[in-house]
């Protein structure tokens, strides 16, 4: 290792009671065995203080990737390598993480073994899509690194316009309120596509994510161009004992102001008995008053999920929520989970035929109207699908006959349904 | 020599977490029955079976060096069984099957640095993206940031005083990586892109970074009699949506590339719809090594929500029901022209009624 570079304005960083990264970074400069890393600790801190003065950054992307693979890997280079020639090639492999995050101390020591002997040492868990980084590893040892751990079970997630790592919360391992198995959804979406992961050839990228329930603890809706949520269509679940000892805790006002008067529906009563009423009709599942209650209130038995298309961030044309193109679906037979990989292939076909270079699939709905990607992929249209119906006069609506006739058809087909 | 055969790739895709779960999990999976919140860092779930795991959450720096991540594992070993996971927030969670293994295993964790906390009503650890460190587009950093914030804010973490829970994000550019939050820190820049022209030729496919500008502020010219770009500057939003494809347009600026702060984002579908965040304050410095002008307004938006909000309000809800312009009053920042959204849509944000408080 050259001389240790002067880091004045980093040191600022190791004050403070929370945890310091500059330290961890210093440690791996100062007190690994393997040169490799102390040399690389060291002038990626020197670049980073070169950053801190000047308020710029001094990476650059390139071409990287392993064998048989077209993405995966974060390409940096830096432009600033003269100075700092010992990180000059600095890439992060993004690794796909096991489902709901799980990990055995073994595992991880494992990881962290294969990882000091080809990168690093540094690593985070996880990055915003949801990837473990490991970040900081020259290009001939990102295939070394990734042919170590490939064989051990683990594998590249997405980079560049592809489908992307996916995400699911802790979910039915340890939450009530879990109406999925996020887990089983999680692995069957994604691992459908591998391909798709793998080799970048979309539009843009494509995330899925799954929620076991709407508190959407993965922020699907707001991040996610397929998102899945855990629902249920019957009854809460009333412990009407356990209320009322919540009631008797914590007092009625309490109850009334934390609770009935919360729910965005108004479809709660606290009766004079101080049992719960709720007119379950009218309740849009928001999950405020389980949160407040778990041990009282549970989601119902008919659950499943609903589907929402088209979340992402800002660029190009401004923020986007998924919006829902399926209400509710049972995800029990195996036969429901192959439609719920048919509507994410029939979406990914269209929009990889219809998106515009780097439009995310949200952004050519918005372009192209909902029905014209309804009819797209072969889903008809809901009432649920809407906030409220169209409020301007300037539509041609000649075929309205037709289209009623739709709705009472497929109404007359959902009853017959029903009987049988 | 003969050609060294390649390895092909395994494409086994996602792991399945079953493997490497708690085994009181994996035993109870969909059977869970309730949780409640003995201490704050701390879940008490219990099972229809009876069984109960108790999770013991912890922030750490989240750019681990290996020796951190093998001391986490160590306190993993010796005080949770050995198993843990991380919450999307980057926090370790240790699952522990007896109560008697809780106050040991935060002693444990306390003792090495980490920092219990991040459940229920507290401020969580700070959502965060790569900046300086990683990224090739950063207008500041991300783990500096978050360690400088989470320095000053780390009782509000460790405790649970909001009145429900704080998501706060960064973001070091204005594609936003950091993603929603109750509050957001983000880049803003300010004046438009400086234009490198002897480099543009040969970096950028100029018809896609044509394509990329969402406002069709940038066209092809030629310059110094070579291929290169321009950029309406009256049409310009200083986005840096140019800057990724065709880095020759230097958005980045030391002194003009700004922190802006943004409230009220929200994820979650209770009470309320989720809802995007809203600007509040701009024209922040961009100030390493701390950032103590962006923290010093984050903890005084902290404060006044804390002040005035009812139990169970995240911030969105809590300034539904209070309104903007006292929000404004109560924080003490200017309300600007800035303010009003000139974007598509933007006319659904504007108050076209005679509801006012006064």
């Amino acid at each position: 290792m050259s001389d240790k570079h002067s880091t004045p304005m980093l040191d600022e960083l190791e004050n403070g009671p929370w945890p310091s990264f500059v330290s961890g970074i210093k440690r791996l400069r100062d007190q690994h065995d393997d040169e490799r890393i102390n040399g690389m600790a060291n002038d990626l801190l020197g670049q980073l203080e070169h950053s801190y003065e000047t308020r710029k950054g001094y990476w650059k992307g390139g071409t990287v990737s392993v064998y048989g693979y077209g993405g995966g890997i974060i390409p940096r280079f830096s432009e600033v390598g003269k100075q700092f020639p010992e990180s000059r090639e600095f890439h992060t492999l993004r690794v796909q993480p096991p489902a709901g995050n799980h990990y055995s101390t073994d595992i991880l020591r494992q990881l962290a073994d294969s990882w000091e002997k080809w990168g690093s040492g540094l690593v985070t868990f996880h990055g915003q899509t949801g990837n473990i980084m490991f970040i900081g590893s020259s290009t001939e040892n990102t295939q070394h690194f990734f042919d170590e751990i490939n064989e051990y079970g683990f594998d590249l997630g997405g980079a560049g316009p592809c489908v992307r790592t996916s995400m699911s919360c802790v979910g039915a391992a340890r939450c009530e309120q879990s109406c999925a198995n996020e887990h089983k959804i999680h692995r069957t979406l994604v691992n459908n596509f591998t391909d798709d992961v793998h080799r970048p050839a979309l539009p843009y990228k494509f995330k899925f994510k799954v929620s076991g329930c709407p508190n959407d603890c993965t922020n699907s809706i707001e991040r996610a161009d397929f998102a899945v949520i855990g629902t249920w269509r019957d009854d809460i679940k009333i412990d009407q004992q356990a209320f009322g000892e919540y009631v008797g805790t914590k007092g009625r006002q309490h109850v009334i102001d934390n609770i009935i008067t919360r729910c965005p529906t108004k479809c709660m009563t606290l009766k004079d008995d101080d049992t719960l009423e709720i007119d379950n009709r009218n309740c849009v599942k928001c999950m405020h008053c389980l949160n407040v209650v778990p041990a009282a209130l549970s989601p119902g038995d008919d659950k499943g999920i609903t589907l929402l298309l088209g979340g992402k961030r800002t660029l190009k044309i401004g923020d986007l929520m998924g919006t829902v193109i399926v209400p509710f679906m049972k995800l029990e037979t195996d036969e429901d989970y192959e439609r719920l990989v048919e509507i994410a292939e029939e979406t990914i076909d269209f929009w990889a035929e219809n998106g515009l270079e780097h439009e995310r699939c949200g952004e050519m709905i918005e372009r192209i109207g909902l029905v014209n990607f309804l009819e797209g992929v072969g889903i008809d249209v809901d009432p649920n699908m809407i906030s409220y119906p169209r409020e301007s006069s300037y539509v041609r609506m000649d075929g309205w006959d037709q289209e009623a006739q739709k709705w009472f058809q497929r109404k007359i087909d959902e009853r017959r349904a029903a009987v049988e | 020599m003969a050609k060294k055969e390649m390895r092909r790739p395994i494409e086994s895709g996602c792991p399945d977490g079953v493997q490497y779960m708690h085994p009181v999990m994996l035993k109870n999976f969909g059977q869970w029955k309730y949780h409640d919140h003995p201490r704050p860092g701390v879940l008490r779930h219990v099972a229809h079976s009876g069984d109960t795991v108790w999770t013991v959450k912890a922030g750490t720096q989240r750019i681990l060096d290996v020796f951190t991540l093998r001391k986490l594992c160590d306190i993993g070993d010796k005080y949770a069984d050995g198993h843990v996971r991380f919450t999307i927030r980057s926090n370790i969670e240790y699952m522990v099957s007896d109560e008697v293994k809780v106050e040991p295993l935060i002693a444990a964790l306390e003792d090495a640095g980490f920092v219990v906390g991040g459940t229920a009503n507290s401020v969580a650890m700070i959502s965060h993206t790569q900046g300086w460190l990683h990224c090739d587009i950063p207008g500041t950093d991300a783990s500096g940031v978050v360690k400088a914030m989470m320095d000053e804010l780390i009782e509000e973490f460790k405790n649970c005083n909001m009145p429900n829970r704080v998501h706060i994000t960064t973001s070091c550019c204005q594609i936003n990586c950091g993603g929603q939050g109750d509050i957001a820190i983000n880049v803003q820049h300010t004046k438009p892109p400086k234009i490198n022209h002897d480099l543009v030729a040969n970096v950028c496919e100029r018809p896609s970074v044509v394509a990329r500008c969402p406002v069709a502020a940038i066209r092809p010219a030629m310059v110094n009699g070579k291929p290169s770009l321009e950029v309406d500057e009256v049409k310009c939003i200083c986005c840096g949506a140019c800057y990724p494809p065709c880095p020759p347009m230097q958005i980045n600026d030391p002194e003009h590339s700004k922190l802006a702060i943004w409230v009220g984002g929200n994820h979650s579908n209770a009470r309320s719809k989720p809802s995007f965040q809203k600007l509040v304050a701009g024209g922040v410095p961009n100030n390493p090594p701390r950032w103590p002008e962006a923290t010093l307004i984050v903890k005084r938006i902290l404060k006044v929500y804390k002040d005035d909000a009812k139990d169970w309000e995240r911030i969105n809800d809590w300034i539904d029901r209070i309104g903007w312009p006292r929000f404004f009053e109560l924080t003490g920042l200017p309300f600007t022209k800035f303010h009003i959204d000139n974007w598509r849509g933007s006319r659904k944000s504007l108050n076209a009624s005679t509801h006012i408080r006064f």
